[in-house]
């Protein structure tokens, strides 16, 4: 079975560097996993897109369809790859506001690669003190290296030049990425909360996982 | 079936005038808008309580007992009375006076209150929530049942040879709802005891409510109390009316847009459509809130929200008089034709509580016979 890998991509701008360099690391995870015998499907969140669902959410506390759905995507997703502009020296608010609405555990166990863009290759220690923790604390498994691109790896060659070069970067982070995606399953499905307009469709909540009302009162029954 | 009206019981500006009324007027508003709701045939009132601004209500029996003197049919309750917070033997007097006072018509809904800052106001931990409300209410279930309590547990002093006062009117305790928005514990403590069970819906959407009451229902027959479709379930819903919708949905934007609980997020339209809230003409209304009882089954127990997002207290008023003259006929008439006739139509009632004597869940401290539950 094809795995399954999504791209949060939190770029602003159309075209976005940060959707360029995200497209780039799909790509290459792509090859990654292809390479050894296993198929993969890419779905990319462009949270653009959903900026004002996004917003509607924190304020009301209901996921509107379209973000239900790209919620439950990466719950369900067998690794992450992570793309935000640096903002003000961190992540962007809008990735922030994404990341905060996702189930604390959508992510428990799950392979992620973070990266990040920017105008200037002094922001790129933002992956190891902004996104690398973030991610840490949703006890997501962030592979060793991060790809930080600055507008100059955008460059005339493309950032193909030289031992540490973009292409290297990125061909480091996605073989990290692929040797995990393959040898595990991180996908925890069903930890999204029903969307708005998805009425009845949503299973009843198990007995089973209710603590009996005699334990809960423990020593108050004589 | 019984129909009602709760408040959140907010300061909230107008913002078509911005005008903020004072606690005083709000507290005087809060007590006409009780009084309405009598004399437009409707049948419960209940309060929340709260200890912080923007809200007034922290002293619901000071507050219910004024309107017990004042009405002669309406049902008291609560929405809801803080069972984490509060010390059992407290509500325990406290609501059986109110009880005696008020001739009987007086229950409670127990809730575990909404903001975290409130329990160290009173000595406790948010992160006990639900064992406060377990303990709490297993107390207060005793207090009012047994004469004379010896009790020990984690969160209070013992109790020895203690004794309530007053004893609950003609010996009946009061019937108790559990509201809880998401926590199957609460659902669970509810079905245990066979208590009612009521979710406020207001700002969730109807599938989220099902799941809540649904689970609840199975427990109550699990633990043997009746079938799960005679389970006692209330809602709550909110809405604004007029004549035809276009006039509802004019007046009411304003205030929608801006309300702390309402504002700045999805538009009218999107909030309509996801939650109960219902703004449009009397027939919408009454659609919608039968639509309820496909989603939740037959129940017994509908509260409206109607003094919301800063209406001045004649629109209020008004809303409350169409709820009572056009819509709540209405439903009673719907609501009854669909529903079977063993499942009850009305929550217990002193009244009932009385006749049914200890036949009654009410009258117990637990769970029936399972064996029972399961040979019906």
């Amino acid at each position: 079975m094809a795995r399954k890998l999504v791209v949060i991509s939190a770029g602003l701008s159309v075209p976005s560097s940060t959707r360029m360099l995200a497209d780039r690391i799909s790509g290459g995870v792509q090859r990654e996993v292809t390479a050894r015998g296993e198929g993969l499907d890419v779905e990319v969140v462009e949270l653009r897109g959903l900026a004002r669902e996004i917003a509607d959410h924190l304020v009301s506390g209901m996921p509107p369809s379209a973000l239900r759905h790209a919620l439950s995507a990466v719950s369900s997703a067998d690794a992450v790859v992570a793309v935000t502009p640096v903002f003000t020296a961190s992540y962007s608010g809008l990735f922030k506001s994404f990341i905060d609405l996702l189930d604390p555990d959508a992510l428990t166990g799950k392979p992620v690669l973070v990266a990040a863009t920017a105008g200037t290759p002094r922001h790129s220690l933002v992956l190891d003190h902004a996104l690398r923790p973030l991610f840490t604390y949703l006890r997501a498994v962030v592979v060793p290296t991060g790809v930080f691109a600055a507008t100059e790896d955008f460059g005339s060659n493309g950032g193909r030049d030289g031992e540490d070069g973009l292409d290297r970067r990125i061909a480091r982070a996605a073989s990290e990425l692929g040797a995990l995606l393959v040898s595990t399953s991180g996908s925890v499905p069903g930890f999204t909360a029903p969307a708005v307009d998805e009425v009845g469709k949503v299973d009843r909540i198990s007995e089973d996982s209710l603590t009996p009302f005699e334990q809960l009162l423990g020593n108050q029954l004589r | 079936m019984q129909f009602g009206i709760f408040s959140v019981s907010d300061i909230t500006t107008d913002p078509t005038t911005g005008r903020t009324p004072t606690e005083g007027e709000r507290i005087q508003d809060l007590v006409k808008i009780a009084l309405k709701a009598e004399e437009v045939g409707l049948d419960v009132f209940a309060t929340g309580e709260h200890h912080n601004p923007p809200f007034f209500a922290s002293s619901p029996t000071t507050f219910l007992g004024y309107i017990a003197a004042q009405t002669t049919t309406l049902q008291l309750s609560t929405a809801t009375t803080l069972i984490t917070t509060n010390d059992p033997v407290k509500i325990a007097e406290d609501y059986a006076m109110l009880q005696h006072l008020a001739g009987g018509r007086v229950d409670l809904m127990m809730g575990r209150g909404n903001t975290g800052p409130v329990y160290p106001w009173f000595g406790q931990d948010i992160r006990n929530g639900i064992a406060l409300a377990v303990e709490n209410y297993h107390l207060l279930r005793r207090l009012w049942r047994e004469d004379v309590v010896d009790w020990e547990g984690k969160f209070r002093t013992p109790l020895q040879g203690f004794t309530s006062t007053p004893r609950p009117l003609d010996g009946v305790p009061p019937f108790v709802w559990h509201g809880s928005i998401r926590s199957p514990e609460i659902a669970e403590q509810a079905a245990y005891y066979g208590d009612g069970f009521f979710h406020n819906n207001i700002f969730w959407t109807m599938d989220h409510t099902a799941r809540m009451v649904d689970l609840y229902r199975r427990r109550y027959e699990h633990y043997g109390h009746g079938r799960a479709d005679q389970a006692i379930v209330g809602l709550g819903g909110q809405v604004f009316m007029a004549k035809n919708s276009q006039d509802a949905v004019k007046q009411f934007r304003p205030y929608f847009d801006v309300a702390p609980v309402y504002g700045h997020g999805p538009s009218l339209e999107e909030f309509t459509r996801a939650t109960p809230l219902t703004v449009g003409s009397p027939q919408q209304v009454i659609e919608r809130t039968l639509g309820f009882a496909d989603a939740v089954g037959d129940y017994q127990r509908q509260m409206f929200l109607m003094d919301h997002a800063g209406l001045p207290v004649e629109v209020v008023l008004e809303q409350i008089e169409m709820l009572g003259s056009e819509v709540v006929p209405v439903l009673r008439k719907e609501f009854e034709s669909r529903r079977p006739a063993d499942v009850p139509s009305d929550p217990p009632t002193h009244a009932s509580l009385i006749e049914a004597g200890d036949e009654h869940a009410n009258a117990a401290m637990g769970p029936r016979s399972r064996v029972e539950a399961g040979s019906n």
